[in-house]
């Protein structure tokens, strides 16, 4: 029997490679977006197991809400990048520094 | 029986106004004929109307009129009124301001008959003489206010009539900032009457004057100063500058710029007496204040004499006259530091009329050598001017104090009050009065000689003045000659006296009952003249004054190689316009120069406003280091801020 605290543990590593990969991630936005939606699988890790153990559907139920959040998001952002890319010729993330004041 | 009194003085007061309001905004349409009718006809009909309060007052015994012609201010438990008082004082001023105000306006006529300004001309003078009435019949401190800084304004206005001269313009100026100083004097005067009395109007003031006696105000930390003395030396402040009182007198030889008639009106007769006629409408006041009578009496007497000097050494005929008027006052006002406020009124009448005369007769002979003042080129006029020669001659007779005329006795008077006086420094008073007695005949006598004696020096043909410049001078010559001789029993020596209770003596100040025991009657004071030495000193003068100038005339140059050093300080005015000039304009200058660089530059804008907006861009420039465009940066700042918040909510 595999206990809550192993799966939170693993959501806790999930999302702190999501976040070592926005750190320190200098060359590409796609890696941006993907540890993003690392971070994102990482909270609903912690939402299925917290439903499972608490014996409450409800968090379940917000998994698939953040599911569809994430591929709208996803779908936006990948959007943007193209975007991006046809303005400025570049994703690499050490190049677009135009808020640089 | 009061009420319509009051309406009368009311009258007198405004009639003047209208006429200045209408030949101001209307005179250019009505033209030159209209105007002076119209302005003539209503200071005509002010002096009959205060010929008739004169006659009411003063004559029959009227009891004072107070009258309120409309509450002007009120403000808490203060009250302010537009107020008149007429009493014995009043109504003798109104009498003299108007008379010769309207003298001068018929003089005007044939003064200012080729003048650009004619109807401006009219406008202003009688707007003067509503401002004079005004201060005259003022019933409480404001509103003497009001008619001071009014008469003051047309002043200024009047000096600077031909604004297109630089000179004039200056003298204006200098007038305007003169007086201004003892304005400041005067507004802290009141001020202090208002703190410690709780009330301007004049009756309420003076009969509470006896709870102040020995009541002190703090001036500095630890120097105490009697609450009279302070308000009294304050409102003296304000005399001296409108009365051209040592050492605020520097603006009266400068406001000869002005037209004669003005000089003749404001800054012979009328307005530079109003300090005078202050000082003795607040005797009450200023009895209680020895230091206070002292000064008067001092100031007095060193203006007296030094200004004395001055009148000998001009060379422009107007400004011998205005160095006397300044001396004169002098002669004023050490008769009210000598307590003798009856006498100091009395000189102020018979000097209204004959230096009004002086001054317009000089007037005549300027137009007629066409606007030439200096003394130089003049002389030899008699022939050509009988009529004006006549009268100057009266007048200068009436200023040198030779019986009978009236300056006589007002001046022998004086001279005798300050001798009986008991005031400290009556004796310094008494010297300086003595000596300016041998003066006064000299400079005037001086300007005699050099304009209607001796060589024609004048190249063109000279003229007699018209009619309407003659008439006036007549009716001045006529009370110069005999106003002393009858007002002198009246104003002095019958009780009650002619300005009865307006003035108020104490007890032992009096110096009228001394005088009286030896006073037998006008005639007989006028016949015993040879033995009082003042008379000598005046004959000396007359004919000190033929010696230098038409006998021996090589003896003045003689002296003035002699006594140069002396020449010298006489030449420049004892120097009070170089210290004006050295320590009061260039040290202001200076002063506001440092403070224009170290408070203005430095401290306004260097520090304040560049500072502010320099210290902007610094923060500026150290926060947009922070924003470097770089998400991750933005990320990292992110979860630090989350990670101290969860931090601070977990650790608490």
């Amino acid at each position: 029997m595999v206990a809550l605290s192993n799966f939170l543990i693993l959501a806790a590593i999930l999302f702190g490679v999501g976040i070592a990969g926005i750190l320190i991630n200098r060359k590409n936005i796609i890696v941006l977006l993907m540890s993003i939606e690392l971070m994102l699988l990482a909270v609903n890790t912690n939402f299925i197991a917290f439903s499972y153990f608490l014996g409450n559907n409800t968090g379940q139920l917000f998994v698939f809400f953040i599911l569809t959040v994430a591929a709208a998001e996803a779908a936006i952002g990948l959007a943007i990048m193209m975007v991006l890319f046809r303005k400025s010729g570049t994703i690499e993330v050490d190049k677009l520094d135009a808020l640089k004041g | 029986m009061g009420t319509h009194l009051f309406s009368i003085a009311m009258a007198v007061a405004l009639l003047p106004l209208v006429g200045a309001l209408i030949a101001g905004l209307f005179g250019k349409k009505m033209g030159r004929t209209a105007t002076h009718r119209m302005t003539i006809m209503l200071v005509g009909s002010a002096f009959v109307l205060s010929c008739y309060l004169f006659a009411e007052i003063v004559l029959l015994g009227h009891p004072t009129v107070e009258g309120v012609l409309y509450n002007w201010v009120t403000s808490g438990t203060f009250q302010f009124d537009v107020s008149i008082l007429l009493d014995r004082l009043s109504a003798t001023m109104l009498f003299i301001v108007s008379f010769i105000s309207f003298m001068v306006h018929i003089y005007t006529v044939g003064y200012m008959k080729e003048d650009p300004g004619y109807e401006r001309f009219f406008s202003y003078v009688s707007l003067f003489t509503f401002a004079m009435l005004i201060l005259v019949l003022a019933n409480n401190f404001l509103l003497l206010f009001f008619g001071w800084e009014g008469v003051g304004l047309v002043s200024y206005l009047l000096i600077g009539f031909w604004f297109k001269r630089e000179s004039a313009v200056e003298g204006s100026l200098k007038a305007f900032i003169a007086n201004r100083v003892g304005d400041v004097g005067f507004v802290l005067a009141i001020a202090a009457v208002l703190t410690y009395f709780n009330s301007l109007d004049y009756p309420t003031v003076f009969s509470h004057v006896t709870l102040l006696v020995g009541k002190t105000m703090p001036l500095f930390p630890g120097l105490h100063v009697s609450v009279i003395t302070m308000i009294c030396v304050l409102l003296f402040i304000g005399a001296m500058a409108k009365s051209a009182q040592i050492p605020l007198h520097i603006w009266l030889p400068e406001s000869m710029e002005g037209p004669t008639p003005i000089s003749a009106l404001i800054h012979a007769a009328t307005m530079v007496t109003a300090g005078i006629y202050m000082v003795a409408r607040m005797s009450p006041l200023f009895e209680y204040s020895p230091v206070a009578l002292s000064l008067v009496l001092i100031l007095g007497a060193t203006t007296c004499l030094l200004m004395g000097f001055l009148a000998v050494m001009q060379q422009d005929i107007k400004r011998v006259i205005a160095y006397s008027t300044i001396s004169q006052l002098g002669y004023m006002a050490v008769a009210l530091g000598a307590s003798a406020y009856d006498t100091a009124i009395f000189h102020l009448i018979t000097h209204a009329f004959f230096k009004a005369l002086l001054f317009l007769a000089a007037g005549s002979v300027i137009i007629a050598l066409h606007h030439e003042q200096d003394m130089r080129k003049m002389g030899g006029l008699a022939p050509y001017m009988p009529i004006t020669y006549l009268t100057f001659a009266i007048g200068a007779l009436a200023l040198a104090a030779i019986p009978p005329f009236s300056g006589f006795y007002s001046k022998d008077a004086i001279i005798e009050a300050v001798h009986l006086s008991k005031t400290p420094g009556a004796h310094y008073a008494y010297l300086c009065v003595l000596v300016g007695a041998f003066v006064t005949p000299l400079y005037i006598f001086r300007a005699l000689f050099l304009t209607f004696h001796g060589q024609k020096r004048y190249p063109d043909k000279v003229n007699e003045s018209p009619w309407v410049m003659l008439i006036p001078l007549i009716a001045l010559a006529i009370p110069s000659m005999i106003a002393g001789g009858i007002l002198i029993t009246p104003m002095l020596f019958s009780t009650p006296s002619m300005l009865g209770a307006s003035i108020f003596i104490l007890p032992q100040h009096v110096v009228s009952t001394a005088l009286a025991t030896d006073f037998q009657g006008a005639k007989l004071m006028a016949l015993h003249a040879t033995q009082t030495l003042n008379f000598w000193l005046a004959l000396a003068g007359i004919i000190t004054a033929w010696l230098f100038n038409l006998g021996r005339p090589q003896w003045a140059e003689l002296l003035k190689k002699r006594f140069s050093w002396l020449y010298q300080i006489f030449i420049v005015k004892y120097g009070f316009d170089a210290f004006n000039q050295v320590v009061l304009v260039e040290g202001s200058r200076r002063l506001g120069n440092f403070f224009y660089k170290v408070s203005d530059l430095i401290m306004i804008d260097g520090v304040f406003v560049n500072g502010s907006g320099k210290l902007i861009r610094l923060f500026a420039r150290m926060g947009r280091r922070i924003q470097t465009g770089y998400l991750y940066h933005y990320a990292l700042a992110m979860l630090l801020g989350l990670a101290i918040c969860l931090g601070w909510f977990i650790g608490f």
